[in-house]
């Protein structure tokens, strides 16, 4: 399970790239986007996943339902 | 005295607006500025602007727009917008907003990387001569992106070393970085600081990202607030300047910053500088959409005037973009778009940068004395009266702007002391829509400058002036590339005069709208 960013609220600020604690976020085509086989939902590292965290948009980094959830 | 013609064309091409022919042609015929009072107060030489600074002080901010009022009229800055991340959120920003015409922090076209930076800052210094500072101040926060501000740091001191460094925070991580800044020289740094008590905070601030964690509320103003506090303490001990920069936010913190304005003095701050809030519902942001207003141009004027004590005030301050290029009044940034800059050629010339800014210098000097020549004609007034006197200039300090192509009036207060900067009014209305009826234009400039008595204008067409007569403003055309502050203070003279002979009758002016919406770089 992974979280992935809406690419139509990202405003490419690049805040949570360096916050991610898996490296899972990379700049492509002009906005950030999530490798889903690195996201941890930052589990066993914070109490909140970073990019949620971090980002200045609200709702733009949320859960990829299209992954089952991560279990540490 | 004989007043000194300079020709700053004669090194460079200077393009920021000023006609050097007009100049020229009006300096000579110009009878020489003030060759009476020879008995006047003692000179202070060189310091043109000086005021009371310690000459180690005046020596850092002299040649820096943002921390001289004096120097805002000469010199340029430029933003290079290396640092998209911000650590805090605010209800005055929205960073989903990306309007190429809007001219307010937080606001940029093009995000640069440090390579991109330093390329472009080497270009528009070779381009504008008198551009002395390079500010890294966002879009986001420069400290919440330390890697990328630091390493475009590296580059400009390496290639222009003559240029003055300096950045804008909003100081959570400030504290963590200030050796770093050190380090690299830089010795301007401006926070903003909205308040020092929480609950105030908490209305102005929704959240901050701080150690990994999402705090919000009374906590995150608290913690954002002893951060700040901790960081310009530790500005203060490396002997680094440090200016505040306070939003005014009525309702929420103008009377606050009364206290604000203590707590950073206190704390060894050497400039504050209160802005009005921008805010429309067009910008997105929470105080846009929940109808918070700005102030008026009074109200800000009042809380200047009363934090103005011992600490200086900045009132020239322009609330320019993170990319900005120019002088404070101008942006030239479109000029140096990314795709531009890197098509060009630059060579960095040091040696023929110096021998502009020399002649900036004298040309500084020369208004420098035309002021003090003209003052000495009011020695001895002993007059409650003031007035606010609005001035269309393109810079250089001298009344060169025709009244229909100004986009901003700087605003001087003239009493018996003198005349003073007081701030300025951005008229340009392009983006708004409707307002392209001459007659729509001069009610919204009139607006813009209801509090003042007089508009002082190079040239000015027949309909214009006679709707600003019946506005009770009276337009002057008679200073045209005339000194500023002397030609303010020459008025002001006439205008005592008048109310002795009975001519005229001084009455108090209303109060005047900030303009707000978006602005286009024309």
């Amino acid at each position: 399970m992974a979280f992935k960013i809406v690419s139509s609220q990202c405003t490419s600020c690049s805040a949570c790239e360096p916050e991610c604690p898996n490296m899972a976020i990379s700049e492509k085509n002009g906005t950030f986007v999530i490798d889903p086989a690195k996201c941890t939902e930052c589990i066993n590292y914070f109490d909140e996943p970073q990019c949620v965290a971090v980002c200045p948009v609200d709702d733009t980094c949320i859960i990829d339902n299209n992954y089952p959830r991560y279990v540490a | 005295m004989a007043s000194q013609i300079i020709s700053l064309s004669s090194i460079a091409t200077p393009n920021n607006g000023v006609d050097l022919d007009e100049i020229m042609q009006q300096k000579a015929e110009h009878q020489g500025c003030g060759t009476s009072g020879g008995s006047g107060k003692a000179s202070c030489g060189t310091g043109a602007g000086q005021g009371d600074l310690a000459p180690e002080i005046w020596e850092k901010v002299k040649n820096h727009p943002c921390y001289s009022e004096e120097a805002h009229h000469h010199y340029a800055r430029m933003h290079v917008a290396v640092a998209p991340a911000c650590n805090i959120q605010c209800n005055y920003c929205n960073r989903k907003y990306d309007c190429a015409n809007e001219s307010r922090p937080g606001v940029v076209s093009e995000k640069l990387t440090p390579e991109q930076a330093a390329k472009k800052v080497l270009a528009v210094a070779s381009t504008i001569p008198q551009m002395t500072v390079l500010g890294i101040a966002g879009p986001g926060d420069p400290l919440a992106n330390p890697e990328k501000t630091f390493k475009t740091f590296e580059l400009i001191s390496k290639t222009a070393p003559d240029i003055k460094l300096c950045l804008s925070t909003n100081g959570l991580a400030l504290p963590d970085h200030v050796d770093t800044i050190a380090g690299f020289n830089v010795d301007h740094v401006t926070i903003t600081i909205n308040m020092v008590d929480a609950d105030v905070g908490a209305l102005i601030y929704p959240w901050i990202y701080y150690k990994n964690k999402r705090y919000k509320g009374r906590e995150a103003a608290q913690i954002l607030t002893d951060r700040q506090m901790q960081g310009l303490e530790m500005l203060t001990e490396r002997g680094i300047l440090c200016k505040v920069n306070s939003v005014m936010i009525p309702g929420i913190n103008d009377h606050h910053l009364v206290e604000v304005n203590r707590a950073v003095k206190s704390r060894g701050a050497f400039l504050h500088n209160i802005m009005p809030l921008i805010s429309a519902p067009e910008h997105g942001t929470v105080f846009g959409l929940n109808g918070q207003r700005g102030p008026t141009a009074q109200e800000l004027k009042a809380l200047q005037d009363s934090c103005e004590g011992e600490m200086n005030m900045m009132r020239h301050c322009r609330q320019c973009r993170a990319d900005a290029v120019g002088l404070l009044g101008e942006d030239r940034s479109a000029e140096f778009t990314t795709e531009a800059v890197m098509a060009m050629d630059v060579e960095y010339d040091l040696e023929s940068r110096k021998a502009y800014q020399s002649l900036v210098e004298q040309e500084r000097q020369a208004t420098a004395d035309a002021k003090r020549a003209e003052l000495e004609t009011l020695a001895g007034e002993q007059s409650d009266v003031k007035i606010l006197i609005a001035v269309a200039t393109k810079g250089s300090g001298r009344v060169n702007e025709h009244f229909g192509h100004a986009t901003e009036f700087q605003i001087y207060e003239a009493s018996a002391s003198g005349a003073k900067f007081v701030g300025h009014r951005r008229v340009d209305l392009y983006c708004q829509g409707g307002y392209g009826e001459e007659e729509a234009l001069e009610t919204t400039i009139i607006r813009a400058i209801n509090d003042c008595t007089a508009v002082f204008v190079a040239k000015i067409g027949g309909c214009p002036k006679a709707s600003l007569e019946a506005a009770g403003i009276d337009a002057v055309d008679r200073y045209a590339f005339e000194y500023i502050e002397q030609s303010v203070i020459a008025y002001y003279r006439d205008y005592l005069d008048n109310i002795r002979s009975g001519a005229i009758v001084h009455g108090q002016r209303g109060d005047a709208e900030i303009r707000q919406g978006a602005y286009i770089a024309a």
